[in-house]
């Protein structure tokens, strides 16, 4: 090939380069712009305050357009019917009768996460310390304590500069240096990641804990600063409003990054896969002692949509879906 | 087409040469490997939040990812090196390896599961390890041997700038299609198709003069262990085993330091600028005094960056300081390392002898990261970092005797 050939060859790449990869991006904004205006309008309402006077549920909504990542509220009594937004925008958000938490990321050159507690009017009342990704947030019933995990940058030890887990208690610490026991024996290993706060009242709470790749439900004391395993293979727990049962995602056998929702009886020890065959990434919550919430993405419309499903706690039944365009429930009674 | 970049014609006048030019194969190399890292850095600063917001990986998940990451580079590296040596088609096992990660990109638009996104992920890396030895070895046989150095820094410069301008890209892009990963892997596909173009239609295949006698397996092993390497890869590899990850050391600048912690995605922009700056300047110096020498003093900077990182407290100046010390380390080192070696091992070994070297150092410094994690979770990070700063000060100086005389050319 002759060096004019060559020239024209790579002029060849780069416009066919330009008109593809620029086509294609003014094609995803023309059809995001179609989508935003095709969307039809979620149901509101103004009343924010009276439905949060009574029992309600927390969320995200995910309705495409107006209010698009804002915190909303439905009332119990009419989930799925309108929502009443309010000013705080996150990407997770819990809440309890005393105020919430909200992790959000301000996406940027550099984009910032941040977790903040909120205050009953959605008023932020302080930063609290976050190094990653925000992932799973809970908050104690009584508002004393904040749990967050996030994915943080370089903590990994085999590979630095890659991903890990934090969870970060406030008032009690990180979780990394809690006292860790499995079957009698403390685990030390640099690999223990933990998540998945549920708190159980007082200063006890549930986590997932995991070491060379297992993972166990641990019972921890906040103020003694232990953990101890109590059954394996159970991530982001959740435990039961009567304290008797926790719901969680339990690997199993199926491939990596799937998960099947279970219920754990305490007591007994007995284990209930839930009528939700699909797989689910969430920490999930409770709608009352019988029925268990949580997020899934909504399946063949891109990403940016997901609905709040609600499935019976005792592996009866069958999942349907509790809020349209929602996402990270949580039910303040 | 014909580029040239020159030096300050004034330095040129003094040292006496004729004009001495980076050759235009070096330059070209460069922007090869420029739009490729525009490419992979683009993914690469989105890929945490794809994986964690939009196809919704948890934590376990994730950590299995990284572990594919690693390994597979180190292998594939020195196949790709000896490949290149023995078939005496450099370019061709680089545009292998180019097209290989091309693709990954490609791959991203409909891999959906946790399987497939490995996958492609892996592809990527096998494709980066096959690249970088042959790659190499075309840099050094496009240089005069005198100004290895300089060619590879000129080389690594245009590399960091890409890696410095891709998240860029990405993040213009999600500012004009908010959400919209797709176009982030189309146009990262686009750049790194752009690199593809420039190397196969532009970059000269070149091989050794000698290449009519190809390497076995044999002769490519002998000339890695041969008497003229064996104490440069000695030295490389103790001072490996004491380099920290730089994710350990963000991460301990983050502790300390509530400004590194908002801060934490942009320091590795502090230590990209300071690299770029410094990699041309220390690869003349490298030149000039001795690879093997600026290659080891080097590993001074990376001391003083354990003595600035283990103090109690912080402060922006002294987590600049880090940062540019951290980058001043990998200027005199990544690409003096190539430069070398090439001269130390016959041209037709050049490849496989570059893949050794660096193979060693990716494994000693793994080995280290290991370490080092174990250190930190007992003792934390000040005290691991002033364990290794002690065992650095001892080491180089003993690498220093190793690699006294070798590569004065």
């Amino acid at each position: 090939m002759s060096d004019r050939w060559r020239v024209v060859a790579f002029g060849a790449v780069v416009a066919v380069v330009l008109a593809g990869a620029g086509g294609y991006v003014w094609h995803e904004r023309t059809r995001q712009a179609d989508e935003l205006r095709a969307a039809p309008a979620v149901p509101t309402r103004d009343d924010a305050a009276a439905v949060r006077d009574a029992p309600h549920l927390v969320f995200r909504s995910t309705a495409l357009g107006q209010g698009y990542g804002s915190v909303a509220l439905v009332s119990l009594d009419a989930p799925d019917g309108p929502r009443a937004f309010t000013p705080a925008h996150c990407e997770r958000v819990y809440a309890t009768g005393t105020g919430a938490v909200c992790l959000s990321a301000e996406r940027g050159l550099v984009t910032k996460y941040r977790a903040q507690l909120l205050d009953q009017s959605w008023a932020p009342v302080r930063d609290l310390p976050l190094t990653g990704i925000p992932s799973r947030t809970r908050l104690s019933r009584d508002g004393a304590y904040a749990a967050t995990t996030t994915f943080v940058f370089g903590d990994s030890y085999a590979n630095p500069g890659q991903f890990s887990t934090r969870t970060v208690v406030t008032g009690a610490g990180d979780l990394e240096t809690f006292a860790l026991t499995v079957d009698g024996r403390r685990v030390t290993s640099p690999d223990r990641n933990f998540w998945g706060v549920t708190f159980a009242g007082g200063d006890r709470f549930y986590a997932t804990a995991a070491s060379g790749g297992k993972t166990w439900l641990v019972e921890g004391s906040l103020s003694r600063k232990t953990m101890t395993a109590r059954h394996a293979d159970v991530e982001c727990p959740s435990l039961s409003p009567d304290g008797t049962r926790v719901a969680y995602k339990k690997h199993g056998k199926l491939p990596a990054g799937q998960w099947r929702l279970a219920v754990l009886d305490l007591r007994t020890g007995a284990e209930t896969l839930l009528a939700e065959t699909r797989s689910v990434d969430d920490q999930a919550e409770w709608l009352d002692d019988r029925t268990v919430l949580y997020g899934l993405a909504r399946a063949g419309e891109g990403t940016a949509t997901s609905d709040i499903w609600r499935v019976p706690a005792d592996g009866s039944g069958a999942p349907a879906i509790f809020v349209h365009d929602a996402w990270s429930p949580a039910v303040v009674r | 087409m014909y580029v040239t970049l020159r030096d300050r014609p004034g330095a040129d006048a003094r040292t006496g040469t004729v004009v001495r030019r980076v050759s235009s194969t070096v330059v070209l190399l460069g922007v090869v490997s420029l739009l490729t890292d525009v490419s992979s850095e683009m993914v690469a600063s989105v890929l945490p939040l794809y994986l964690t917001a939009a196809v919704g990986l948890s934590p376990l998940a994730y950590g299995f990812l990284d572990g594919i990451y690693q390994g597979v580079s180190a292998f594939v590296r020195i196949a790709g090196g000896y490949a290149g040596d023995r078939g005496g088609q450099p370019k061709w096992v680089a545009v292998l390896g180019y097209g290989a990660s091309a693709l990954s990109r490609l791959a991203m638009l409909p891999a959906t599961g946790f399987a497939a996104i490995t996958a492609v992920v892996t592809g990527d890396r096998l494709g980066k390890g096959l690249r970088t030895a042959p790659r190499d070895a075309l840099i050094a046989e496009a240089s005069d041997p005198g100004a290895l150095g300089r060619s590879f820094g000129v080389h690594r410069a245009l590399d960091t700038a890409g890696a410095a301008l891709g998240p860029l890209v990405a993040f213009a892009l999600l500012a004009s299609v908010p959400g919209s990963y797709d176009s982030i892997f189309v146009v990262s596909f686009g750049f790194a198709l752009l690199g593809l173009a420039v190397l196969v239609l532009f970059v000269p295949n070149l091989r050794p003069a000698t290449g009519a006698a190809r390497i076995g397996l044999r002769r490519a092993l002998r000339a890695i262990a041969g008497r003229p390497l064996r104490r440069p890869l000695l030295a490389a590899g103790m001072l490996g085993l004491l380099t920290v990850g730089d994710g350990f050391l963000y991460l301990s600048l983050t502790e300390r330091d509530d400004l590194a912690a908002g801060w934490f995605p942009l320091l590795y922009v502090g230590t990209n600028v300071a690299y770029l700056a410094l990699a041309v300047p220390l690869g003349r110096l490298a030149d000039r005094v001795g690879r093997a020498r600026v290659l080891v003093a080097g590993h001074g900077a990376l001391l003083a960056c354990y003595l600035l990182a283990a103090l109690p407290t912080g402060g922006f100046g002294l987590t600049l300081s880090v940062l540019l010390l951290l980058g001043t380390f990998y200027a005199a080192t990544d690409g003096v390392l190539p430069a070398l070696v090439s001269r130390l091992v016959p041209d037709e070994a050049r490849g496989s002898g570059i893949a050794a070297a660096q193979t060693v150092v990716a494994l000693a410094r793994f080995a280290s990261s290991l370490l080092f994690g174990l250190l930190w979770s007992l003792q934390g990070p000040g005290a691991s970092l002033l364990l290794f700063a002690g065992l650095l000060v001892a080491a180089v100086p003993a690498a220093g005797f190793l690699v006294r005389g070798v590569g004065h050319e």
